[in-house]
């Protein structure tokens, strides 16, 4: 293929198994099941070569991490809702497109490695969204890890190489963030009836990012991250990410058309399945204030 | 009634998949040189020391295996199949063949849930035991001739704030060393944990190249320094006391309350540990202590 490849939108998709393995025990996760639905038959009349899954649930320390093993099979249980059952999976992995963001990330500076092993333990968040999203491997996909320590500077540039990656393949890849809004779980067992987002605070935070997506404006939602993690988010690793990396394969600006497909409570934490398609009008000039890098230049050593 | 049941000895067992990488066991796919040996040598030390020890199992408390609702315990039998390191998959990739005994994780369960404490049992026969237990267990018993109790770390750390995980960690332990005295069973407790936490980012070519390998900083080591310290006092107590310190200042893996369960449920002893040695895995700070519960 001799043109240049794209992104002809990006994904915003959770990724808890309650959606999967028991929608129909809460109204608000049989939700986000047929939302899933509705967007995999939408996608389906559409013209995409393949998936690339950024997964919040998928922490790495040694630089960042790209699946490249062709046919990863396995039965996966979630460390928490074991309960559930199992979810055996085969997925489709494009090794070459793995390959190649690897070798755009290490030209940006990046330390970063395609993992290629049987019996590799894909995240709950992947596993879930592409049963949902995927489920007869009709595309092709590569899922990149999430560095716990990285923060913007570097998941922007790791962002750059997807983007380069995707150019070079000549195909249309959607890039794809598996992503909580609010990661807040409850902290002891509900009747699925009971569920509910775990505080009202997560519950605006969460409005105000569909708010802003709703309207496109992507930059404006990734330049909020630090914010947003501060506010709403269970401080797990460095800093909410997702959204940097979106936004660095999308493009950073707020040139979306934003759908909000559907947005409810799982265990206590947001979910909500989002596309955002560039569009020829911004949703709002807004002064983008933050640099825009192009090589990573190094750890900084601020966080000790 | 049988007789009353003990824990003989408590040991803060690090879990770097490193060690076993460097061990070269046959479960393990990937084949090392060397490396670690101040750590592998320590584990030796310990496995020496068990060695004139009779215990029926291993309870291990471990950071990879993490929940948010309350604790959790390994439910099934039988556990066999292939554990691959999300982190380091070239170094881990471990066949594992494991036994549990459910009986007394349910006492355990039991007398946590009787105490308030939120509990579960882990049912699911598919389940993938994390490599944070697999790794301690090898390290300190190679050969799996003994059963397991595996349980789960709480998210409380992140949640709230370590005071809150630890105040859970300290009912957890005394749930435990009650359930493992009325079982009559004889139990060596693993806390699965590193002590300063920062990694490097960046792997050499050759993992197992010990010039690459040191602390990630000055300020880590000068408190894992503190913290052996205390141990080799018997100042236990005062390391509760600077858990959170501790904890945050050295981003240390305590943060997933192991080592506070292990010093409660050994009734935060007064009596000097034995360090049987200390080193650093990829930046990370990890020593292998034990505790000898007094006749
Ligand atoms: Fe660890």
């Amino acid at each position: 293929m001799s043109s240049t490849g794209k992104s002809p939108f990006g994904l915003v998709l959770p990724g808890l198994p309650q959606i999967l393995l028991c929608p129909e025990k809460n109204p608000g996760w049989e939700k986000l099941f047929l939302a899933f639905q509705q967007l995999r038959s939408e996608m389906e009349t559409q013209s995409i070569d393949g998936l690339i899954l950024y997964s919040t649930y998928w922490p790495s320390v040694i630089g960042h991490q790209i699946q490249s093993y062709p046919e990863p099979q396995w039965t996966h249980v979630d460390d928490e809702f074991h309960d559930l059952g199992s979810i055996p999976y085969h997925f489709r992995v494009d090794s070459d497109l793995a390959q190649t963001i690897n070798e755009q990330a290490k030209a940006r500076g990046l330390h970063s490695r395609t993992v290629s092993y049987k019996g590799f333990p894909i995240d709950t968040g992947c596993v879930v969204a592409l049963k949902l999203l995927n489920p007869d491997n009709r595309w092709p996909v590569v899922i990149v890890s999430s560095n716990v320590y990285a923060d913007r500077a570097e998941t922007i540039v790791f962002g750059k190489a997807a983007k380069g990656a995707i150019e070079s393949s000549g195909k249309n890849i959607v890039p794809i963030i598996i992503t909580s809004l609010s990661n807040r779980l409850h902290t002891h067992w509900i009747r699925p009836e009971e569920d509910h987002i775990h505080s009202l605070k997560d519950q605006e935070w969460n409005q105000k990012i569909l708010e802003f997506l709703s309207a496109g404006r992507l930059e404006d939602v990734s330049q909020l991250s630090r914010q947003f993690h501060r506010e709403a988010r269970v401080p797990k690793v460095a800093n909410f990410k997702p959204f940097w990396w979106l936004a660095s394969v999308l493009g950073q600006n707020n040139f979306y058309t934003g759908r909000i497909y559907e947005y409810q409570p799982v265990f206590g934490s947001g979910a909500a399945i989002i596309s955002l398609t560039p569009s020829d009008r911004a949703a709002r000039d807004l002064e983008f204030d933050e640099n825009d890098p192009e090589k990573f230049l190094g750890e900084r050593q601020v966080i000790s | 009634m049988p007789n009353k049941g003990k824990i003989v000895a408590g040991v803060l067992a690090p879990h770097p998949p490193h060690l076993v990488y460097a061990e070269n066991p046959p479960q393990n796919e990937p084949r090392a040189e060397c490396g670690w040996e101040n750590l592998r040598w320590a584990y030796e030390r310990l496995r020496k020391s068990l060695s004139h020890l009779d215990y029926d199992v291993l309870v291990v408390h471990s950071p990879h295996w993490r929940t948010q609702v309350g604790t959790h315990f390994l439910g099934v039998e039988k556990f066999s199949s292939l554990s691959v390191d999300p982190v380091f998959p070239n170094l881990f990739r471990y066949h594992y063949d494991l036994a549990v005994d459910v009986s007394l994780a349910q006492q355990i369960h039991d007398q946590a849930e009787k105490e308030g404490l939120t509990v579960k049992m882990m049912k699911n026969p598919h389940f993938r035991i994390d490599y944070g237990t697999i790794i301690s267990c090898h390290m300190t018993n190679p050969t799996w001739d003994k059963p397991i109790v595996g349980i789960s770390s709480n998210g409380a750390a992140r949640y709230f704030n370590m005071e809150v995980l630890q105040a859970e960690m300290l009912r957890l332990g005394e749930a435990t060393r009650k359930a493992i005295e009325d079982s009559g069973k004889k139990a060596v407790l693993l806390a699965s944990n590193s002590l300063s936490h920062r990694h490097f980012t960046v792997e050499g070519e050759v993992p197992e190249d010990m010039s690459r390998e040191h602390i990630s900083n000055h300020n880590q080591y000068l408190w894992d320094m503190k913290i052996i310290d205390l141990m080799k006092k018997g100042k236990t107590e005062e390391i509760l006391s600077i858990m959170s310190d501790f904890t945050e200042t050295a981003t240390a893996e305590t943060d997933g309350g192991s080592l506070s369960w292990l010093l409660s449920a050994l009734k935060i002893p007064k009596y000097p540990a034995e360090i049987h040695g200390y080193g650093s895995v990829i930046g990370t700070g990890n020593a292998v202590v034990e505790w000898r519960t007094p006749l």
